[in-house]
């Protein structure tokens, strides 16, 4: 074997041109689907880092109504919903996948708060009860956080983040000031950041979109208060974290079936879903995937041409050799031998191949990278499965030549000179 | 008795409008005997020469060969019997320009199995035989067209073969290189190997024990009385 890969080795150094012509193709064909197996990759860890990345593993459940959110602005909530208290958290942190959970009530910011004329444009204003900070993971930066007696003696405060704070003080401290939320005032007690910076990649309108919600300000304030700003609401969301990232779609899913199994009806119009971010990085995997999937099928397409070039030449090869063969033959190679020779060369020669599109790739998906901002995802197994792949097609493609050179008849062979 | 040749005949073309290249072929050939087989070009004397060295089958009769009847034989068979008991000299020398002299000469012990140290010793030594023990790491572009014929010998006498067959061996070569090489199969000739030769000049044809003449396809005088 090892006589037969240095053989191999010395007809490609004795063709080097040719044995490089022979290689673009394959060298092509690996480059780009290293390429697009890295983006679509790195698509997939940039959507999955987007969605999850900041959230400490944690997911919503709110009131769902069909394929939507449940919007208690123009209707009122239907009777059979229970109105959710604190006690709902004890039965909800009994579930394994749950490490703790909060209420909330949630609403579009939008025209909502004020700090004199200063307006937020963008933003989600929050009503919380004392867990909520911990479950997202969110510090206090200044000031001070709620208290116990902010809850008990529904103080009209309230908690901002860093990008409501630059909205309405522009870098000035907001701590005592007042501002206007929905007409009432609140005294900002505290500014609090999220303990993992959060930076969504955002390269389209979509991204735009699916993340605006998260690059938005928040505003927090306690839970009592919130019906002194919308007399009617709907029942509050949920937020339960999970110990483990994997974990979340469990907890969320384990969540809304305690929620719903409160309600009194079967089949409600209106009920419980997780929000469940894993699962919906899933789906805009799935989608970039399925996009990119058929650049995989081009990229192939690239590389069974790649193939053909190497059986092309391959053929092209034994005629060219044929007095070598004829003389080898004479000399006592059997059959066997001369495939087995020509079978390695093809092997070697698109396992060469491989190898540098493999570099190529990696180099391809580099500059595709530094281009479009999605990180660089190169998988080993990937890489060692395209290697191997061009090693397969060299003796696929070289097993046409490879039986033509061992049939070859040592006299005719001997004879064209 | 190392070589029999019974009635054998060789068609070419197809099966339905064969074209009869050698006739009723007799030929017996002692061990340790000098052949020459002389003819004009499309004599045959070729084909006879491929059938001699199981390079081409017979379409009928029978060879035996040391003993073995092998016209028949399996391409593995034949390849170990070219391999292991015959040794060839071409007219063109057919070496491979990618390599060095010695690994040319051991091309046909790799073929046998032989370990790579062992390949090497055998080939310089068979080497040093031709006078070329200064020339091992040389590729043959690098040497004349009369050592390049040496290297030929040597790798066909490196196996230790039976018999060595020599198709033109002088052909290519300037006749101070022919001499040379017509004396180094005498001193072979002399410790014993067999030889058969093809040629179509007479003053080396002369050098053999026996000259036998094929004309149209028919050997004249290859079977003893």
């Amino acid at each position: 074997m090892w006589e037969n890969i240095r053989e191999a080795f010395d007809g490609i150094r004795s063709h080097k041109l040719r044995s490089a012509l022979t290689m673009l193709g394959i060298i092509i064909g690996i480059a780009s689907i290293i390429t697009i197996s890295s983006t679509i990759m790195g698509t997939n860890e940039q959507i999955k880092e987007n969605l999850i990345g900041a959230g400490n593993n944690t997911v919503e459940i709110v009131l769902y109504q069909g394929d939507y959110p449940f919007d208690a602005s123009y209707q009122p909530v239907p009777e059979y919903v229970p109105i959710l208290d604190v006690s709902i958290k004890n039965e909800l942190e009994k579930i394994p996948e749950i490490e703790i959970s909060s209420l909330y009530y949630k609403r579009d910011a939008y025209g909502m708060i004020w700090n004199g004329a200063n307006g937020m444009n963008q933003g989600t204003i929050y009503g919380v009860d004392d867990s909520f900070l911990s479950v997202y993971g969110y510090r206090i930066r200044s000031g001070r956080g709620f208290l116990p007696e902010d809850f008990s003696e529904y103080r009209k405060v309230t908690l901002i983040d860093r990008t409501s704070s630059e909205a309405l003080f522009f870098g000035e401290s907001p701590i005592g000031k007042t501002i206007e939320i929905n007409g009432e005032p609140f005294t900002v007690i505290g500014e609090f950041t999220q303990s993992k910076a959060f930076q969504p990649t955002i390269n389209t309108l979509d991204d735009y979109y699916t993340y605006a919600d998260h690059s938005g300000g928040k505003v927090l304030v306690p839970m009592g208060v919130w019906s002194v700003l919308y007399k009617f609401d709907a029942p509050p969301s949920v937020v339960a974290r999970a110990p483990r990232t994997d974990e979340m779609t469990q907890a969320g899913k384990a969540a809304a079936d305690l929620l719903n199994g409160l309600f009194e009806v079967e089949n409600p119009e209106v009920k419980y879903k997780s929000q469940d971010l894993l699962e919906q990085a899933k789906q805009l995997q799935e989608l970039s995937t399925a996009t990119n999937r058929q650049l995989i099928w081009v990229a192939g397409i690239s590389l069974l041409v790649g193939g053909i070039g190497v059986m092309n030449i391959m053929l092209v090869s034994v005629t060219e050799r044929t007095p070598e063969i004829g003389l080898k033959k004479a000399l006592g190679a059997k059959k066997r031998k001369i495939s087995l020779q020509f079978l390695t060369e093809a092997g070697v020669l698109t396992c060469i191949g491989g190898m540098l599109g493999v570099l190529a790739g990696i180099g391809l998906a580099y500059v595709v990278s530094r281009v479009s901002g999605v990180p660089i995802f190169i998988s080993w197994a990937i890489v060692a499965a395209t290697v191997i792949f061009s090693f397969v097609i060299g003796l696929f493609f070289g097993a046409v030549p490879a039986i033509q050179a061992a049939r070859l008849n040592p006299i005719d062979a001997l004879r064209r000179e | 008795m190392i070589l029999e040749l019974e009635h054998i005949e060789k068609d070419y073309g197809t099966a339905s409008v064969p074209i009869p290249v050698l006739h009723d072929i007799n030929l017996q050939l002692e061990k340790g005997e000098y052949l020459a087989i002389m003819g004009p070009s499309g004599s045959g004397k070729s084909t006879l020469m491929n059938i001699l060295g199981y390079l081409d089958v017979p379409t009928r009769g029978v060879y035996r060969f040391d003993g073995v009847d092998n016209t028949h034989a399996s391409d593995s068979t034949m390849a170990n019997v070219r391999n292991q008991k015959i040794g060839f000299v071409f007219q063109s020398f057919h070496l491979l320009a990618q390599r060095k002299a010695w690994e040319n000469v051991a091309l046909p012990l790799m073929y046998a199995g032989v370990s790579r140290r062992e390949r090497k010793e055998r080939a310089i030594d068979a080497l040093s035989r031709m006078g070329l023990s200064d020339r091992v790491d040389f590729y043959p572009t690098q040497l004349s067209g009369g050592q390049c014929q040496r290297v030929a010998i040597a790798r066909a006498i490196v196996t230790n073969p039976l018999m060595l067959l020599a198709d033109e061996p002088t052909g290519a070569l300037d006749s101070k290189s022919g001499q040379q090489i017509m004396d180094i199969f005498d001193e072979l000739h002399a410790q014993g190997m067999t030889f058969v030769m093809i040629t179509h000049e007479q003053a080396i044809a002369d050098r053999a024990d026996r000259i036998l003449y094929i004309y149209d396809g028919y050997l004249k005088g290859g079977k003893r009385e």
